[in-house]
C-alpha cells in the first residue's frame, strides 16, 4: 500500500487513506480488485446485472459477483464471476439487395431469407458465457506491490484463457507510482461448423444439403470444391504489456497516463462474416467469407484525471488508439458525480468514439476484380463514430450497503466509406447504425 | 504520424515526471483522494462497459489490459 506508516495504523483517517489508495493501486495495476481495508477483513461483495439490448439486433443480459477479501495487512485476494446471455441478430458482411436474399446459417444448419433493402442480419447468435477472475495483490517492499492473476472465459463456441502479473512501485512520498503490466491469453475458436476458408464461397440453394454441408471434409468431390474444406477450431494469442504512471497533483486531483502495447497472433477473422461479390450492375453474384490478418500490433496512450470540487467529481479520460491494421481510434470519457447530500449522487455520462477503418475494410467485393488478400466488411472495423449518453444515481440505504442504478444509450453511425455503389446499390443502405440501451443495477455489501 | 506520437508521449512524460517533485501531498492532506469515490478504477462498472466496448467497435484496453476474452458477435 501507499502507505504503510504502522505507528498510524490505528488511526481512521490513515486506514481510510489507504482504503482509497489500494482501490487506486488496484486501477493502476489494471485489475478490478476493490479492496476497502476494513478490520474486520470480511470479504467486501459487489454485485451487478447489465441488460444491453440493441433495436432489432442482440440482446444481452450480464451478472456479475465480485468479492474481495484482505488476509493479512494489504493481502488481497479478488474473485469475479461473471456470467452472461446473449441472443438475437448481428450484420453478417453481406450488402443489401434489391431483391430477397438467401444466406445459409453460419452452423451450416440451415437457411434463412433477407427482405429486399434491408441490411442482412444473422439471427441466429444465442450464446451464454462463464467468466472467472481471480487476482491476488501483496506488498513486495515497503514501497512496491506484486499482483497476480488467471482469467477464465468460456461460452459454447469460444474458450479464452489469461495470466497477468504486475508491478507497482511508489516514490515521491507515494505521490507518484509507476507500474509494469504484462498478461497473455489464449483463445480457441471452435463455431458450429467449422472455420470456414478464406474467401470460401457460402454453399445455397439446390446445392446446400444440411447433413452433407456440416459433414464436408477434404474429400468431398460431389457438390463442393477443394477449397471448402474446414478445420473444427483455431487459435489465437493475445500478449499485452502495459506502464503505467500515477500522480497525486494536489488535494483534489489525481492523474495517470498508461502506455500499453498488445500483440495478437492467430485465427483473427470472423467465421460468422461474409462479403458480398457484386457484378458491375450492382447485384450479388456470391458470398465469401471474410480474411483478416493472422497478426494484429495495437498500441494506445491514455490519460485519466480526476478533480474533487466541493460538492462534485468529475473523471476525464482520453484514449488514443493505433494499430497495424491502420485502424486509428480516438476515445473521450467523461463522469461529473454530483452529491446530492451525503449519502446519495446523481452522475451524467456522456462518450464519444471515433475509429478509422482498417486498410482492408471494404463493404463488397467487385466480381470483375481479383480477389484482395485480406478483405472484411465487419462493420466493427469499419470507419465509424459512436456516442454514449447516460446517468448512474447511486445511494447508501438504511443498513449501510451501496444500491446505484444507470441508464445509457449508445448509438453507432458508421461512416460511408466512399465506396462507388453501382447499379442496384445506388440508393441502398449499406452503412446502417446501431442503436442500444444500456441499464444496470448494482449492489454492493 | 507515428514519430509525432512517440515525441509527444516522450516529451508529455518528460514533462510530468520532472514536474513531479513539486507534485503531491503530505500524508494529511488526502481527506478527498482517500474518498472511495476517487478511485480511478470504477470497478465493476468499468469491465462491463470494456465487454460491451469490446464487443462492438476495433479498440480494446488503454485504462488496463484490453485482451483475449470472448468471441463475441
Amino acid at each position: 500500500m501507499q502507505l504503510t506508516d504502522k505507528a498510524n495504523s490505528k488511526n481512521k483517517p490513515t486506514a481510510n487513506i489507504k482504503a482509497a489508495l489500494t482501490m487506486a493501486t488496484c486501477a493502476l495495476l489494471g485489475t478490478d480488485a476493490i479492496a476497502q481495508g476494513k478490520d474486520d477483513k470480511a470479504w467486501d461483495i459487489d454485485t451487478a446485472v447489465l441488460y444491453y439490448g440493441e433495436t432489432d439486433r442482440v440482446t444481452a443480459t450480464e451478472a456479475v459477483i465480485s468479492g474481495t477479501k484482505e488476509f493479512e495487512d494489504d493481502h488481497f485476494l479478488n474473485l469475479k464471476f461473471t456470467v452472461d446471455v446473449l441472443t438475437g441478430a448481428s450484420a453478417n458482411g453481406a450488402v443489401a439487395q434489391p431483391n430477397v436474399q438467401t444466406f445459409t446459417r453460419p452452423s451450416g444448419n440451415g437457411q434463412f431469407d433477407v427482405a429486399a433493402g434491408e441490411t442482412p442480419l444473422d439471427d441466429t447468435f444465442r450464446d451464454t458465457r462463464l467468466q472467472l477472475n481471480a487476482q491476488w495483490t501483496q506488498p513486495w517492499t515497503d514501497n512496491s506491490r506484486v499482483s497476480a492473476g488467471i482469467h477464465l472465459s468460456k461460452e459454447y463456441d469460444y474458450l479464452s484463457l489469461g495470466l497477468n502479473t504486475n508491478l507497482a512501485f511508489d516514490f515521491n512520498n507515494k505521490n507518484s507510482t509507476l507500474s509494469f503490466g504484462v498478461s497473455h491469453f489464449k483463445d480457441t475458436f471452435s463455431p458450429e461448423g467449422g472455420i470456414p476458408e478464406p474467401f470460401e464461397p457460402m454453399v445455397l440453394g439446390a446445392y446446400f444439403d444440411e447433413d452433407d454441408y456440416k459433414n464436408r471434409d477434404d474429400d468431398d468431390d460431389d457438390d463442393y470444391s477443394e477449397n471448402q474444406r474446414l478445420v473444427s477450431e483455431d487459435n489465437k494469442s493475445t500478449t499485452d504489456l502495459l506502464i503505467g504512471f500515477t500522480q497525486v497533483i494536489n488535494r483534489r486531483m489525481l492523474m495517470q497516463l498508461n502506455y500499453s502495447h498488445s500483440l495478437v497472433d492467430g485465427y483473427l477473422s470472423d467465421p460468422f462474416k461474409v462479403l458480398s461479390i457484386v457484378s458491375s450492375d450492382g447485384l450479388t453474384q456470391d458470398l465469401v467469407y471474410e480474411n483478416r490478418p493472422d497478426k494484429r500490433t495495437k498500441q494506445s496512450v491514455y490519460w485519466q484525471t480526476k478533480y474533487h470540487f466541493d460538492n462534485s467529481i468529475i473523471d476525464t479520460s482520453y484514449r488514443y488508439m493505433w494499430d497495424d491494421w491502420d485502424i486509428k481510434s480516438h476515445t473521450v470519457d467523461t463522469r461529473f458525480r454530483y452529491f446530492l447530500g451525503d449519502d446519495s449522487y446523481i452522475e451524467p455520462h456522456i462518450r464519444y468514439y471515433h475509429q478509422q477503418a482498417a486498410e482492408f475494410y471494404q463493404p463488397f467485393l467487385n466480381a470483375d476484380e481479383a480477389l484482395p488478400e485480406f478483405a472484411s466488411a465487419d462493420y466493427r472495423i469499419g470507419e465509424m463514430s459512436a456516442y454514449t449518453i447516460g446517468f448512474k444515481y447511486g445511494t447508501k440505504l438504511d443498513n449501510g450497503h451501496d444500491f446505484s442504478f444507470r441508464l445509457e444509450y449508445y448509438a453507432q453511425r458508421p461512416t460511408d466509406a466512399g465506396f462507388a455503389q453501382p447499379g442496384a446499390l445506388a440508393g441502398l443502405d449499406l452503412y446502417s447504425g446501431v442503436d442500444a440501451i444500456v441499464a444496470q443495477v448494482s449492489y454492493s455489501f | 504520424m507515428k514519430n509525432k506520437v512517440k515525441l509527444t508521449l516522450l516529451l508529455t512524460t518528460s514533462l510530468v515526471a520532472s514536474g513531479c517533485t513539486s507534485l503531491g501531498v503530505q500524508p494529511w492532506e488526502r481527506d478527498l483522494l482517500a474518498k472511495k469515490e476517487m478511485a480511478l478504477s470504477n470497478g465493476i462498472d468499468d469491465s462491463l462497459d470494456d465487454h460491451i466496448y469490446f464487443s462492438k467497435e476495433a479498440s480494446s484496453g488503454g485504462r488496463s489490459f484490453g485482451g483475449g476474452g470472448c468471441g463475441c458477435n
